[in-house]
């Protein structure tokens, strides 16, 4: 709670030479509370989402607890893509979205004006759809969002873009050549590059948005196989189409239905995995997972 | 009609069709190798070392054209210098900032309308504008100013679509990792659509350092005898100096005269040819 | 597993100078972004500002009526009826070359040519708008002013056709690229349609693809003579320059291009003379500003047909 109120303060500080009291403070409680305070669980109240005065989510709420995987399914159009990205503010770039009600991560509310979205987004990261590699260089696409928060030393680059290449199970792979253009990897390589690069900003969160539905089996074997270690170290929360790979590898899942085009799509049901595969609560969970529409 | 001989009419009005466009494009072929031909065949026994670095002597009749080249240099240099930067930050505002409304539809109206406006007029508007006006005199800043204002459409324009080239997952992928747009654009997209601006704003200056009219009245002169020295200086330009021979020098030389057209088309249209074909090189290699 | 618990606190975030640097540039974006609208409205300006004295003293009705062009008698005589009818001449001719030319040429480019012929095209047409307007004038002295004076066993080559044939070519660029661009445009799937039909290439052309283009080949049609109306060198160096009325292609004539560039630099400067070529200017802009603005909509309608 101490570590919550000390990053709002960070937030919220005016930047420059008074800023580093805040942090250096924060550093210090980090430090001491590093072992009791498990960051990156996020808390949805009432939210909402329109597109123009297209009102396409209502009335969301969800708990997303630190170090777990929560997988959001339901049928496409049913605005699980959106939901995800009203939690680093990516919405914001589309221009006429409107996000109403609550979003607080570790207690911060990150829709305010005191939250800058471009710091959120270094605190929580995003895997898309198609694997997006930067057109340069592995190691440059790796140190790419470090180099963004400003380090500049070639030591503490290497180390990162090997830690995180190691994170997303690639360093093996490329570790001889990081120089290589990004774009030379396969499409399952491209992707874990990409999951790479989002850690190397130390992310709390990372939100990924069906990262396998573009590869082939073996690539979706490795990227679930990733997301498995990963969850000891960062909240990850995936959309997916895959009913399956929900089960595999998410801790809880959560179903968004919308019923009709002209209403907007809610929450349904969120729970326990298994809970939801086996007994689910709403009849409506059942029979999507039970593949009778969607 | 019977099916076959509708077939066998269909046919043989495929062929006209075909030998009549296949022509006009021929026609076109042909005309264009001639003007190149032309050119070449007239201007190549003007060109030796003399030329290239003497002074044009007795009011250009004898001697060579380095004052000449060099001028067009001096403010074909001083343009790109003024229409590379603004160009290029008005692309990124079209292309990553500019909103869909009414007033960004009337910024593109008003490029396409640039593109448009005369070149005799630019050069009337660079007279009251810039030497006038501003004061600046008849001067390689002055010419250069006139020519950055009708060069800039089509930088602007080649700006825009090569930053549209560029696919909006990369752009995400950068704001994603907690990179401001400004970052985005300096560090992902620009660097992606270089190729692209480059080309477009050479084929831009390439037809800049062609242009007479805009040079006329503000800056262009027909003769002088040292080099420019700074911006402040009149200049001589290569298709001033065409014209001013073909229009005002009696008994013009005629070698003297397509040796400068030489030069110029060669310079010009090299570079043009070449940056056309490497964009289409580059087009071909990186596919989104 | 490797990675440690987040290190927010090693983040520097966004210093204020940094926030500062990036104001300032995104300011000068802003500011380049409306230059055009700028630019255009300074040009107006400039011509309307410098073209008063004119209007005043020589009246906007007397100069577009007027049918004598003297302006070095005393007093002057600024009709610009010549100058206008003289440019239209000229233009007239130089799309009768152009228009068939190019839009023929279009075609074959765009229908029956594989890449390898398209790309030599391209290359051939950037090579042809990238020669200097000069240099056109150049080879129009020296090759169509004797051809059009022996073939018509005239005086002087120097004639409005001479000048309208140079400045078909220099159109062509112009007119074969926006129309390619219109019949590139043509969606694949109405061409595939039609030969489904069983109709072949051509009748696909002809019945399908130029009519689906049509407005864009319009366009190309408008922007070439924008260009023809505007050009200045060629037909300065060919026209001969007779500030008569017209009558035929056979005679010389005289711009409104040609007479700026010919006569500024003999004027006292803030003169009615002066104001006058600035009038012209005003003139030429207008209509040329008409042209673009005409082919833009319509290009701009065409491009809202082929959105999916």
């Amino acid at each position: 709670m101490v570590t919550a109120l000390l990053l709002e303060r960070e937030g919220a500080a005016p930047l420059g030479a008074p800023h580093m009291h805040v942090r250096e403070a924060a550093e210090v409680a980090t430090r001491d509370e590093a072992s009791s305070t498990i960051r990156g669980s996020f808390s949805l109240t009432g939210v909402s989402v329109a597109y123009g005065r297209d009102q396409v989510i209502e009335g969301v709420d969800m708990e997303i607890p630190p170090r777990s995987v929560t997988a959001l399914i339901g049928p496409s159009g049913c605005g699980k893509s959106t939901l995800l990205r009203c939690l680093n503010r990516m919405n914001d770039e589309l221009g006429n979205v409107t996000v109403g009600g609550r979003i607080t991560l570790d207690g911060v509310d990150i829709m305010g004006k005191a939250m800058d979205p471009v710091e959120l987004r270094m605190r929580v990261g995003q895997v898309f759809q198609r694997p997006n590699p930067f057109p340069m260089s592995i190691y440059d696409n790796v140190a790419y969002g470090p180099r963004t928060q400003g380090i500049r030393r070639k030591a503490e680059l290497d180390a990162l873009v090997e830690e995180s290449l190691k994170g997303s199970a690639l360093w093996d792979e490329v570790k001889k050549s990081l120089k290589k253009h990004a774009f030379e990897l396969s499409g399952g390589q491209q992707q874990r590059l990409c999951i790479a690069r989002a850690l190397a900003t130390k992310p709390e969160v990372i939100l990924m948005d069906e990262p396998a539905s573009a590869l082939d089996p073996i690539s979706t074997q490795q990227i679930e196989d990733t997301i498995a270690k990963l969850k000891d170290s960062v909240t990850i929360v995936i959309v997916t189409h895959n009913m399956q790979q929900a089960a595999r590898i998410s801790d809880q899942t959560a179903f968004m239905l919308r019923e009709s085009l002209e209403a907007p799509a809610h929450l349904i049901e969120i729970g326990d995995t298994k809970k939801m595969f086996t007994n689910p609560d709403d009849p409506r969970t059942e029979s999507y997972i039970t593949g009778r529409f969607g | 009609m019977s099916r076959t001989s509708r077939t066998r009419r269909a046919r043989s009005a495929e062929a006209v069709a075909r030998i009549l466009t296949g022509g006009a494009a021929l026609g076109v072929v042909a005309v264009a190798l001639f003007v190149l031909g032309y050119i070449v065949y007239n201007g190549i026994g003007a060109i030796d070392f003399t030329f290239l670095t003497d002074v044009p002597r007795d009011r250009g009749r004898e001697g060579g054209i380095l004052p000449v080249i060099v001028g067009t240099i001096w403010v074909t240099t001083a343009t790109a210098a003024l229409t590379l930067p603004i160009g290029v930050l008005a692309g990124i505002y079209l292309s990553e900032y500019a909103p869909r409304n009414l007033a960004t539809r009337a910024i593109r109206l008003a490029i396409t309308n640039m593109a448009g406006v005369p070149s005799i007029v630019y050069g009337l508007f660079g007279l009251a504008a810039f030497v006038l006006t501003a004061g600046l005199g008849r001067s390689i800043i002055a010419s250069a100013l006139t020519l950055t204002c009708m060069t800039l459409p089509v930088v602007i324009t080649a700006t825009e679509e090569a930053l549209r080239q560029i696919p909006q997952d990369l752009r995400q992928a950068s704001l994603a990792l907690g990179a401001t747009r400004l970052r985005t654009i300096y560090k992902v997209v620009l660097p992606a659509a270089a190729p692209g601006i480059i080309t477009g704003s050479i084929l831009g200056l390439a037809r800049a350092a062609g242009e007479t009219a805009p040079i006329l009245f503000t800056g262009a002169v027909f003769q002088m005898r040292r080099l420019p020295e700074d911006l402040s200086s009149q200049f001589m330009s290569l298709p001033y100096h065409i014209y001013a021979q073909v229009t005002s020098v009696p008994g013009w030389n005629r070698t003297l005269v397509w040796g400068t057209a030489l030069v110029l088309v060669a310079g010009v249209s090299v570079v043009s040819v070449i940056a056309a074909l490497w964009r289409s090189a580059q087009r071909r290699r990186v596919k989104w | 597993m490797s990675i440690p618990p987040s290190h927010g606190e090693r983040r520097r975030g966004r210093t204020t100078m940094r926030r500062a640097a990036e104001g300032v540039v995104l300011a000068f974006i802003y500011v380049c972004g409306w230059l055009a609208i700028i630019i255009l409205a300074a040009i107006a300006l400039f011509l309307i500002l410098n073209s008063v004295r004119a209007l005043n003293e020589a009246g906007l009705g007397s100069m577009l009526s007027g049918t004598a062009w003297y302006p070095t008698s005393n007093p002057g005589k600024f009709g610009m009826l010549p100058l206008i009818l003289g440019s239209l001449l000229v233009t007239a001719v130089a799309l009768v070359v152009s228009v068939p030319l190019g839009v023929a040429a279009a075609v074959f480019i765009s229908e029956f040519s594989g890449t390898g012929v398209k790309d030599i095209m391209k290359s051939i047409i950037e090579f042809m708008a990238a020669v200097p307007s000069v240099v056109y004038g150049l080879i129009g002295v020296a090759v169509v002013i004797p051809l059009v004076k022996d073939v018509f066993a005239l005086n002087s080559g120097m004639t409005a056709l001479a000048g309208g044939i140079v400045l078909g070519v220099m159109s062509l660029p112009t007119v074969i690229s926006i129309s390619e661009d219109a019949l590139h445009a043509v969606p694949f799937d109405l061409r595939q349609g039609s030969a489904a039909l069983g109709n072949t290439r051509w009748q696909t052309t002809y019945k399908v693809t130029i009519p689906a283009a049509s407005s864009g080949i319009f366009a190309a049609v408008m922007l070439g003579l924008g260009r023809a109306i505007g050009e200045t060198m060629a037909v300065l160096m060919l026209t001969g320059n007779a500030a008569i009325m017209p009558t035929s292609v056979l005679e010389s004539v005289r711009t409104m291009t040609g007479t700026i560039a010919a006569e500024m630099g003999e004027v006292v400067q803030g003169g009615l003379h002066y104001s006058v070529l600035f009038a012209v200017g005003l003139v030429l802009f207008v209509i040329t500003f008409a042209i673009n603005l005409a082919a833009d909509l319509v290009l701009e309608g065409q491009r809202k047909r082929w959105r999916r």
